[in-house]
């Protein structure tokens, strides 16, 4: 038996501990209760963040988290803040922390979750309110790595480059990611890292995605760019990225693809 | 003004408001072009509603079977069921195919042929040879072209380093008193602050409307910003009664499910099973054009043969082309259907029914996107400084019907042409006369107003009413006294903003404040539907009148114009339709009789 040591012990800065909020109950009549507890902060006061639970009557609600979101802000507290748009998972705007797991809530079924639904903004990230988080750094990092086709080879004047489906196949898994964030939000490497240059699993599958395409001719560059402690080789294939992912992409796997290139070429 | 307000100013050659498909064409095109541009957008561009977007995009590439651009611009007037204007239709659909080439160079990842070319499927209304048999025309990313779409483009305005002001709220546009476009006032989200963007052009490419009704394949965000600002102005809209239903909204979550479904072989069946399509139209069937189909569910429904317990909805069927095409051509419809129907696609059917989907009315603009504010001796006068694309605009090439496929097309040519008219008639770092003091004065007024409204009724509440009263009293038919009780209830709802309460008062994503700003406009928007929809007396493309059932070419083949009055009234006016093409490669197509 290996004795346990003792983990260091890290305490939240004083403005972060969060309190209990208010509880508004369930209109009554209502039987099929289900209460979400939502992470709740408001920039405009001094107050620490808080947990309020809302009761919710599922019978009167959509079958997704998002639509309890939205019951709530329309029929209990307009105050609450989140970022929607698209409401089927293709836009990535509403990606949150929801029991326990990134994800976007617009696709995540209420009933999936046993018990209580707990709602928290992404991890790790600086809430500007509620829910809302401040992506601006996530975006920052996207357009560093230059996501767009980088080729000195002219495109032909009158017609397109040709690329075949075996070719084309390799971006599957790739083009598909929504920029929601989640997987860079579940890395504990990027919680670290991923303001002192770490890029996280988001940015770096949408370098994969130009690196495995036929008509981008950019691939040393692309890899040059990534190669420094930082950047690609802060994942430590912990997984959480793919573990996470709402539209089952695997950033993992697109991460290690491109550190076997970065080997191949010593 | 009970408070002030922290206020920003700007200036730049040009703005773009908006950050879909057209918007960042244009950011994109402007930027290229020299021009110092800044685009405003009340999303992180890859959240506009161009994501959405499954099938494709038209153009008459040919890569499957011989096509012709004069074949798609046929098509498209005859979709429009010949309210579409000429000119900007024919200059669509032959700038169509260089449009989607530089997407494919800009990287976006077409779905391709065993040769490499790009892929294209059949779409419903696109023929060869003037409406012979269908043509494969839809350009396609699998069934996510949008989203390929918006991320190639987000990602060529990053390569040419445009400047976003990502999660800004356009108010209302600053207008000059010789009536030009000089601005924008805009609300940053993030820290709350006010803005003033100065421009020589402002762009508008706000998207649709979708959201003024109940069932909606529409995002959230998609509340006619633009067209309510335009309105606002004093500057008329064009065409607002036409409104499209897609046929194939899911049943309940009415998320779209594209018609590449049919496209690639899929049909509909009725409670009885029967392929109904074969009735209403005998050589297309399923792909005949959006309206008809949407009114033959309609009627289907009506006379009893509808599916389920309530016999209120219809079912797409795609199990027959098998597992293993569904999750290579279809692979989002798979997992949309799995989510939101319950429903495994490769083996049963998908609950469907025809649900709001796009707005053919909008912004009038002339086909290089410049606005319209047409005058008794001028129907395409010009309002100077301001341009309009996409969705939000009106060119018109959709007309009283839009064909699938043909909305990307659109946001990528007149979000160039809009650049490409700007370089002719603008000068970069050009200088601008100053704002005048109290230029964002009006727009502090209503937005204030609203921060610290404290009636009774939620916007929430407000909203459901407008949106049930659009979707039982403007649907896929209508008729006089149905329209006229919609107008009441519209009048009663509208009044009832008065009453509204909100109760985020603070300025920093404040979405309280958002959604209601959204719904003035969505409100808008609203009523210049209904009531130019209770103007035109005939039926035509989308606009189904049970009192009017046949198209009045002698009558009603001209534009409506709806203009918001000072006292809160509607004005209507009219604009003849462009009958003849731009150049003498093509022959205007005569109106016919549309039969699909």
């Amino acid at each position: 038996m290996v004795a346990l040591m003792p983990l260091a012990k890290f305490f939240l800065p004083a403005n972060s501990k969060i309190g209990e909020g208010k509880r508004y109950s369930a209109p009554a009549g209502a039987t099929n209760v289900k209460t979400f507890n939502i992470y709740r902060w408001d920039p405009d006061t001094d107050e620490n963040p808080r947990i309020d639970a809302f009761e919710v009557d599922l019978d009167s609600c959509g079958p997704m988290v998002l639509d309890a979101l939205i019951k709530i802000k329309d029929e209990v507290d307009s105050t609450l803040t989140f970022r929607r748009s698209c409401r089927e998972g293709v836009c990535g705007s509403c990606s949150m922390n929801v029991d326990g797991t990134n994800t976007l809530s617009c696709i995540k079924a209420i009933e999936e979750v046993k018990g209580d639904v707990d709602i928290y903004p992404l991890p790790h990230m600086s809430v500007v309110k509620d829910l809302v988080v401040d992506l601006s750094t996530a975006f920052a990092q996207y357009a560093a790595i230059e996501p767009w086709l980088q080729a000195d080879t002219p495109a032909p004047p009158d017609s397109e480059r040709l690329q075949s489906p075996e070719e084309r196949k390799q971006l599957d898994g790739l083009w598909e990611c929504v920029l929601c964030f989640c997987c860079s939000a579940s890395c504990p490497s990027y919680w670290w890292n991923g303001e002192r240059g770490y890029l996280g699993p988001a940015t770096l599958l949408q370098a994969q995605r130009w690196v495995a395409d036929s008509r981008d001719e950019a691939t040393g560059h692309r890899l040059d760019e990534l190669e420094d402690e930082m950047r690609l080789f802060r994942c430590h294939t912990i997984m959480n990225c793919t573990v996470t992912c709402p539209k089952n992409l695997n950033p993992g796997k697109a991460i290690g693809e491109i550190k076997q290139l970065m080997i191949k070429r010593g | 003004m009970p408070e002030s307000y922290e206020v920003s100013d700007h200036t730049f050659d040009v703005v773009v408001v908006g950050a879909g498909g057209a918007g960042l064409r244009a950011t994109l095109g402007m930027s290229a072009a020299g021009f110092s541009t800044a685009c405003i957008t009340k999303v992180y561009p890859t959240r506009s509603h161009t994501v959405a977007a499954q099938g494709g995009i038209g153009a008459a590439l040919g890569n499957m079977k011989e096509d012709d651009w004069r074949w798609h611009m046929y098509d498209t007037v005859k979709g429009s069921d010949w309210l579409g204007d000429q000119d900007a239709i024919e200059y669509m659909c032959r700038n169509a195919v260089p449009a989607v080439l530089e997407l494919e160079h800009f990287g976006l990842p077409f779905s391709r042929r065993e040769d490499g070319k790009i892929y294209q499927r059949p779409f419903g209304g696109h023929t060869r040879n003037y409406g012979e048999d269908l043509v494969p025309r839809s350009c396609a990313a699998a069934d996510r072209t949008g989203h390929a779409m918006l991320h190639t483009l987000y990602q060529q305005c990053l390569k040419h380093q445009a400047q976003f002001f990502n999660e800004y709220f356009a108010i209302d546009l600053i207008m000059g008193e010789d009536g030009a476009c000089r601005g924008v006032v805009a609300w940053c989200l993030e820290d709350g602050t006010i803005h003033r963007f100065r421009a020589q052009t402002v762009v508008l490419a706000t998207g649709g409307a979708g959201r003024t009704y109940f069932s909606s394949t529409l995002a959230h965000i998609c509340t006619g910003d633009g067209t309510a600002m335009v309105a606002r102005a004093g500057l008329p809209l064009q065409d607002m009664e036409f409104v499209q239903f897609h046929p194939t909204g899911i049943y309940g979550a009415g998320c779209l499910i594209t018609e590449a479904c049919r496209g690639e072989g899929g049909y509909l069946t009725n409670a009885e099973g029967e392929r109904f399509m074969e009735r209403y139209a005998p050589s297309t069937k399923d792909l005949a054009s959006r309206d008809v189909i949407s009114r033959a569910m309609t009627i289907e429904i009506r006379e009893g043969r509808g599916v389920g317990p309530l016999k209120d909805h219809m079912l797409l069927h795609v199990e027959h082309l098998g597992a293993e095409a569904l999750h290579e051509k279809l692979p989002g419809i798979v997992e949309t259907a799995h989510i939101f129907a319950g429903v495994d696609a490769t083996r049963e059917p998908i609950p469907v029914l025809p649900t709001c989907h796009y707005n053919m009315g909008g912004i009038p603009t002339n086909y290089h996107g410049e606005v319209l504010r047409p005058t008794a001796e001028d129907p395409d006068a010009v309002c100077p400084g301001l341009m309009a694309v996409g969705e939000a605009a009106c060119a018109s090439v959709h007309g009283a019907n839009r064909l699938g496929t043909n909305s990307l097309t659109d946001l990528v040519v007149f979000g160039r042409a809009a650049a490409l008219r700007a370089a002719e008639i603008t000068t970069a770092g050009a200088p601008q006369p100053p704002l005048a003091a109290d230029a964002a004065e009006a727009a502090l007024a209503r937005l204030d107003r609203l921060r610290h409204a404290d009636g009774e009724l939620r916007t929430s509440v407000i909203r459901l009413n407008m949106q049930r009263t659009m979707q039982e009293n403007a649907a896929v038919f209508r008729e006089a006294d149905v329209l006229a009780e919609g107008w009441t209830r519209l009048q009663e709802v509208d009044a009832s903003l008065d009453d509204i309460k909100l109760a985020d008062r603070s300025l920093i994503w404040n979405s309280d404040l958002m959604e209601a700003l959204e719904l003035e406009n969505l409100m808008l928007n609203a009523k210049a539907v209904m009531f130019s929809a209770g103007i035109r007396e005939e039926s035509r493309g989308a606009h189904a009148r049970e009192d009017f059932p046949k198209r009045d070419d002698t009558n009603w083949m001209k534009h409506t114009l709806a203009t918001l009055k000072k006292d809160g009234g509607w004005d209507i006016g009219f604009r003849p339709v462009h009958t003849e093409p731009l150049s003498e490669d093509v022959k205007s197509v005569p109106p016919q009789e549309r039969v699909y």
